[in-house]
C-alpha cells in the first residue's frame, strides 16, 4: 500500500500507458478481450482518485509554494540539463485530475460498439489518457511539454481514422494548430530556462515552481516588454487549446468529425487544457503582465461567451451545435480568471470541472442519436419525446444543465464567474450576460425541434437507450445534479490554492 | 604534436581496416562468378564492424597530429567515425534488403560504399588543406558512381551525370578558394593559416576564401543554394544510396565544415566554451542566412512532392538547415547540439528510408500512392515509419524532438530570436507533409490490397532503427555527454 500511496499520481498517469503496451501485444481478433483490458486501464485510475479525494489535504494552497505540494514524486531525469520528473498535485490540479479519470473510463465505455480496428483504438485511446493525466500533474516544464504534446499523436489518428466524413481534414487541421501553440510554447520554455536560476543549486531549470518566484528571473526576463512577448506566445499556445476566438476554428471540424468518445474526451478534458496551462503557468509565471492583459482577455471571454452561443444558434447540426456551445462556456473561465478575484477564480475552475460533465453528456447522447438515425440534424427529428422518453429526459437534464439551470452545476459556475467579475469589468459583464440569453434560446429551440411537436415517423421505431449508455451517463448527470445543489466538495478541493493564486497576481506591483 | 608516417600507422587501424576490406572485396569481385555473392556484403559488415571497434579505441584527451600533421586523432574524429561507419553498416543492410540492387550488386558497389567510408574518416580528422581537398573527392567520386548504379535507369544515369557536373564545379571553387588561403598565409595546415590570419589580413581575400570554401562544403551538407543537385541525385539513385548519402556525406560534410571554420576563422574564446571570430570574416551571419534559408525552401519545396524518396530529399535538405543553425553560434554547445542532432538523425532519417526501400520492393517505384492502406497491409514497416516522420518533424517522446530541443535551446541562449522563429515554422511546415504520408497509410482506404510480407531480417532492422528513435526521446543523457566530450576537444 506504501507504494501505492508513495507513487500514486505516477500510477494514474502510467497505468493506462501500461494497459495500452498489453493491447498491443495481444494476438489479433480478441476484440472482447482487448476492451475488457482497456476498461480495467481506464478504470484503474478512479480508485486512486477517490483516494486522492480523501487524502487530500484542502487547507494548504500550492501554487507556487513547493512544500505545500501533495502526492509529490520528485526525481531527477536528465541531469545535465536539469531536467525533473517531478508530479505533484494541488487545488488547480486536484479536480483536473479526478475529472480526466473519471471521463477517459466513461469514454472507454462509451466506445465499446466501435468496430473497426479495436485494438489500436483502445491503445490510442489509453495514450492519450497517460497524456491528459501526465500534463494535469506535470510540475517540471519539459514534463509538461512532453505530455502535452503526447496527446497530439492519439488525437490525430483517433480523429483521422476513426472519425467521419471530413475526418482527414479535421484531424491536420487539429493537429497542425495545437503545433503551432506547442511550438511557441517550446520557445518560451526554453526561454524561460535561460533566463531563470535554480535558487538551491545556482543552475538554470525547468521546474515549474522556480519559474513562479520572481526573484529567479534575470536576464532579458527582466526587462517588461520581452515578458509580454513570452507571455503573449504561451496565450497564444494556450488560446488556440481552450479555443478562445480567433483560434477556434479547428474546434468545429475536429469535434464534429471525431467518434463520439473522442469528442467527449475533447470538450471534456482537453479545452481543460488551456485554461489549465494560463492558471498553472501563465498567472503566478507572469503575474504583471497578467495584470497588464487582463481587460484584453475580459474581451476575448466575452467574445467566446456571445459569439460561441450565435454560432451555436446558426447550427443546423446538432454536435456543431453542442461544439460551439462549448466555445461560448469555455469563455466564461477566461472571464472569470480575468477578474483576478477569488469568486471570479473559483468559478472559472469549477466551470472546467462542471462544463467537464456536461459537455461529455452531451456529446454522449448527440453521438446515442447518431448511432441509431446516421444523422444529426436537428429538422431532420421531430416529437423523439414520445418514442424514446428515458433519452428525452437524459438529453433534457443535459440540456438545461448546460444553458445554466439553477439547480445544475453549469448556473453556480456562471454565476460566481460574474459576481466575481461583475465590479471589475461591468460594461464587459453586461454584454458577456446577454450571451445567457443566446445559449438558453439555442439549447431549448434545438431541443424543442428535435423532441417536441409532431412525430416524425422515420423515427417512430427509434430504438431507446441502452443500459450501457445509461451507464456512461447517469454519474455525470448525478454529479452535476449534486454539485448544482451543494457545490462545496468541488470548492472545497480548489478554493484555497485559488485564493492563493489570485493574491499571487495581485501582489505583484 | 603530430607523428611521422611510420609511426602514425597504429594510430590509423580504422582507415587501414577500410583499405584491407577493400583490398579483399575487389579479390572477391574478380574471383567470384556469382554475381550475387553474400560473401561481400558479409565482408564489408565485418569491415565496417571492426573499424568501428577500433574508432572507440581512440584515446581520449587532446588531438594528435598523424602523418606530419595531415590528420588528426581526437573524440571529434572518432564521433564521426563511428557515426558514418554505423550509417555504413545500416545501408549495407538496406542494399541487401532491396530488390532494385540485389539484383545488379556485385562486389564493387560494397567497394564504393567502403571508399566513402573511407574518405569520410578521412574528411572528418583531415587538418591540412590538401588531406581536406582529397579526403573530399574521395567521398565525391564513389559517390558519383554509386548514384548511377542502376545502368539501365535513365533516371539513376542522369542523377551521377548531374552530380558529378555539380560535384565538379563545387570542388573547383573550393580549392581556389584554399589556394588563396595558401597564398594569404603560406601553409597549408588549418591550425597555421588560423594563427596567420588572425594577425591581420587583408579583409576581401579572407572573405572570399571563406565564401569559396563555404561552396565547397555547402555542397556536401546540401545546404540552399548549394543543393540542386540533390533531390534529382537522390531521386534518381537507387533508395540505399540515398539514404547513405542523405546521412554518411551529410555528417562528414558537417564534420569538416565545423573543424575547417572554428580553426581558420575563429579561435576559441578565453572564457571556454565560446569561440571569437578572427580577422573581420563574420561568417556566422552569413551561414544563419542560409540555415534559414535552407530549413525553408526544403521544407516547402516538399510540401509539393508526390514521390517519397524525392520528398526525403527535400526533408534532408531542411534537416541540414535545422544543424547549421547550431553551427553559426560559436559556441560549444551550438556543436554539441548538432552532434546529438546527428545521431538522432541518423536512426529516424535511415529508418524512413528503410521502409521506403521496403514498399518499393513491391511497387517499383516511391509513388506516395504505394503507401496507401500501409496501416493494415504492413503494420510493423507502417508503424515504424509513423515513429520516425513523427521523431523527424521533432515530436515528443521521440527522438527528434530532443534533438530540436537542443538546438533550439542554444539559438535562444545566444538570442538570435528570429531564426528560431523560423524554424519553429519550419517545423509546423514540415508537419504538414510529413503528415501527408501518415495519412496515406492509415486514414486513406487502401487503393493496393493484399498484404505486403516483411521478411525477418528488415523486421529486425527496423526495430534496431525504432528502439534508439524512442530510447533517446525519453533518456538521452549518455548520448549527450558523448557528444560534449566529442566537443571539447576542438576548444584546445
Amino acid at each position: 500500500m506504501d507504494f501505492i500511496s508513495n507513487h500514486i499520481l505516477t500510477l494514474m498517469t502510467f497505468l493506462p500507458l501500461a494497459g495500452a503496451a498489453v493491447i498491443l501485444l495481444m494476438p489479433r481478433g480478441r476484440d472482447e478481450s482487448v476492451k475488457r483490458i482497456a476498461a480495467v486501464a481506464s478504470f484503474l485510475p478512479v480508485p486512486l482518485a477517490v483516494q486522492l479525494w480523501f487524502t487530500y489535504d484542502r487547507t494548504v494552497a500550492g501554487v507556487n509554494v513547493a512544500s505545500q505540494f501533495q502526492f509529490v514524486e520528485h526525481y531527477s531525469w536528465i541531469p545535465s540539463i536539469n531536467v525533473e520528473y517531478f508530479l505533484g498535485a494541488d487545488g488547480i490540479s486536484m479536480p483536473m485530475i479526478i475529472l480526466t479519470a473519471i471521463i477517459s473510463f466513461l469514454a472507454v465505455i462509451g466506445s465499446w460498439n466501435i468496430e473497426k480496428q479495436i485494438k489500436g483504438y483502445m491503445a490510442l485511446l489509453l495514450l492519450l489518457e497517460t497524456g491528459m493525466m501526465g500534463v494535469f500533474c506535470a510540475l517540471d516544464f519539459f514534463l509538461f511539454y512532453v505530455f502535452w504534446e503526447v496527446m497530439l499523436l492519439p488525437m490525430y489518428f483517433l480523429i483521422g481514422i476513426w472519425g467521419g466524413p471530413r475526418r482527414e481534414y479535421a484531424a491536420i487541421k487539429f493537429f497542425l494548430y495545437t503545433l503551432l501553440g506547442s511550438i511557441l510554447m517550446l520557445i518560451v520554455m526554453l526561454a524561460l530556462y535561460f533566463n531563470t536560476v535554480n535558487p538551491e543549486t545556482g543552475g538554470h531549470t525547468f521546474n515549474m515552481l522556480h519559474y513562479m518566484q520572481q526573484s529567479t528571473h534575470n536576464g532579458w526576463l527582466q526587462g517588461f516588454d520581452i515578458r509580454v512577448l513570452l507571455f503573449l506566445g504561451l496565450f497564444i499556445g494556450f488560446a488556440i487549446k481552450v479555443p478562445l476566438f480567433p483560434f477556434h476554428t479547428w474546434l468545429p471540424d475536429a469535434h464534429v468529425e471525431a467518434p463520439t468518445a473522442i469528442s467527449v474526451i475533447l470538450a471534456g478534458i482537453l479545452l481543460k487544457m488551456g485554461t489549465y496551462g494560463l492558471m498553472r503557468i501563465s498567472f503566478p509565471m507572469f503575474p504583471d503582465v497578467t495584470k497588464w492583459f487582463v481587460i484584453p482577455m475580459a474581451v476575448l471571454g466575452a467574445i467566446n461567451i456571445v459569439y460561441g452561443a450565435l454560432c451555436a444558434m446558426a447550427q443546423s447540426d446538432l454536435k456543431k451545435l453542442v461544439a460551439y456551445s462549448s466555445v461560448s462556456h469555455m469563455g466564461f473561465c477566461l472571464l472569470g480568471m480575468a477578474a483576478l478575484t477569488p469568486a471570479g477564480m473559483v468559478g472559472a475552475a469549477f466551470q472546467m470541472f462542471s462544463h467537464g460533465m456536461i459537455t461529455s453528456m452531451l456529446f454522449f447522447l448527440v453521438g446515442v442519436v447518431y448511432d441509431r438515425a446516421h444523422h444529426r440534424d436537428i429538422d431532420g427529428f421531430g416529437g423523439l419525446g414520445a418514442v424514446v422518453p428515458v433519452y428525452t429526459f437524459f438529453i433534457t437534464v443535459a440540456f438545461f444543465a448546460s444553458l445554466g439551470l439553477p439547480g445544475f452545476s453549469g448556473f453556480i459556475a456562471e454565476a460566481m464567474v460574474f459576481i466575481g467579475s461583475f465590479g471589475v469589468f461591468r460594461t464587459i459583464v453586461i454584454i458577456a450576460a446577454s450571451g445567457i440569453i443566446i445559449v438558453a434560446a439555442f439549447h431549448l429551440w434545438a431541443l424543442q425541434r428535435v423532441f417536441l411537436g409532431p412525430l416524425n415517423p422515420k423515427y417512430a421505431q427509434l430504438e431507446e437507450i441502452n443500459p450501457r449508455e445509461i451507464f456512461c451517463l447517469s454519474p455525470l448527470a448525478l454529479m452535476t445534479l449534486i454539485l448544482g445543489v451543494y457545490p462545496m466538495p468541488v470548492l472545497n478541493l480548489m478554493s484555497s490554492s485559488l485564493n492563493h493564486l489570485v493574491d499571487v497576481v495581485k501582489m505583484v506591483v | 604534436m603530430s607523428l611521422g608516417n611510420f609511426d602514425s600507422l597504429r594510430y590509423f587501424l580504422p582507415e587501414l581496416t577500410i583499405t584491407a576490406t577493400i583490398l579483399l572485396l575487389v579479390m572477391v569481385h574478380v574471383a567470384g562468378k556469382n554475381r550475387r555473392s553474400p560473401a561481400a556484403a558479409l565482408l564489408s559488415l565485418v569491415g565496417t564492424g571492426t573499424a568501428i571497434f577500433f574508432a572507440l579505441l581512440t584515446p581520449a584527451g587532446g588531438g594528435m597530429g598523424l602523418f606530419e600533421g595531415m590528420v588528426v586523432l581526437d573524440g571529434f574524429a572518432a564521433f564521426f567515425k563511428v557515426l558514418t561507419a554505423l550509417a555504413t553498416a545500416i545501408v549495407i543492410f538496406m542494399s541487401i534488403d532491396c530488390v532494385e540492387l540485389s539484383d545488379k550488386t556485385q562486389a564493387e558497389y560494397y567497394v564504393f560504399l567502403l571508399c566513402v567510408l573511407l574518405g569520410m574518416f578521412l574528411l572528418s580528422s583531415a587538418t591540412d588543406i590538401v588531406m581536406v581537398y582529397l579526403a573530399l573527392e574521395l567521398v565525391s567520386i564513389p559517390s558519383y558512381l554509386l548514384a548511377g548504379y542502376l545502368k539501365g535507369k535513365v533516371s539513376s544515369t542522369e542523377a551521377s551525370m548531374k552530380y558529378v557536373v555539380y560535384g565538379a564545379t563545387a570542388s573547383g571553387v573550393m580549392i581556389y578558394g584554399f589556394s588563396l588561403l595558401y597564398g594569404m598565409t603560406g601553409s597549408t595546415q588549418i591550425s597555421a593559416i588560423g594563427n596567420a590570419l588572425t594577425m591581420g589580413t587583408l579583409p576581401l581575400p579572407a572573405m572570399l576564401a571563406a565564401v569559396m570554401v563555404t561552396v565547397g562544403f555547402g555542397y556536401k551538407i546540401a545546404a540552399v543554394p548549394f543543393h540542386m543537385w540533390s533531390p534529382d541525385v537522390y531521386e534518381g539513385a537507387p533508395t540505399p544510396v540515398t539514404a547513405f548519402l542523405s546521412v554518411g556525406p551529410k555528417a562528414a560534410g558537417f564534420a569538416v565544415l565545423v573543424r575547417f571554420f572554428y580553426t581558420v576563422f575563429a579561435s576559441p574564446d578565453a572564457t571556454g566554451g565560446m569561440w571569437k571570430l578572427t580577422s573581420s570574416v563574420d561568417w556566422t551571419f552569413l551561414f544563419a542566412v542560409l540555415s534559414a534559408v535552407t530549413m525553408t525552401v526544403g521544407n516547402l519545396v516538399a510540401i509539393k512532392q508526390r514521390n517519397v524518396k524525392r520528398l526525403l530529399a527535400y526533408s534532408s535538405i531542411a534537416h541540414a538547415g535545422y544543424m547549421l543553425m547550431g553551427f553559426v553560434l560559436l559556441s560549444a554547445a551550438g556543436l554539441k547540439a548538432i552532434l546529438f542532432y546527428l545521431v538522432v538523425y541518423l536512426f529516424m532519417n535511415l529508418g524512413a528510408f528503410y521502409v521506403v526501400v521496403l514498399v518499393a520492393n513491391g511497387s517499383r517505384d516511391e509513388d506516395i500512392s504505394h503507401f496507401s492502406g500501409l496501416g493494415t497491409r504492413a503494420p510493423l514497416a507502417a508503424v515504424s515509419l509513423a515513429i520516425f516522420l513523427f521523431a523527424l518533424t521533432g515530436i515528443p517522446p521521440f527522438s527528434g524532438f530532443i534533438g530540436k530541443v537542443y538546438l533550439f535551446a542554444e539559438v535562444i541562449h545566444r538570442e538570435v530570436y528570429w531564426l528560431v522563429l523560423v524554424a519553429g515554422i519550419n517545423s509546423v511546415i514540415s508537419l504538414y507533409y510529413y503528415a501527408r504520408i501518415l495519412k496515406v497509410m492509415f486514414l486513406e482506404d487502401p487503393v493496393h490490397t493484399g498484404e505486403l510480407s516483411v521478411a525477418f531480417v528488415p523486421r529486425v532492422m527496423l526495430t534496431i532503427l525504432v528502439v534508439p528513435t524512442l530510447l533517446l526521446g525519453v533518456y538521452w543523457e549518455p548520448v549527450i555527454r558523448i557528444a560534449e566530450s566529442s566537443v571539447r576537444i576542438l576548444i584546445h
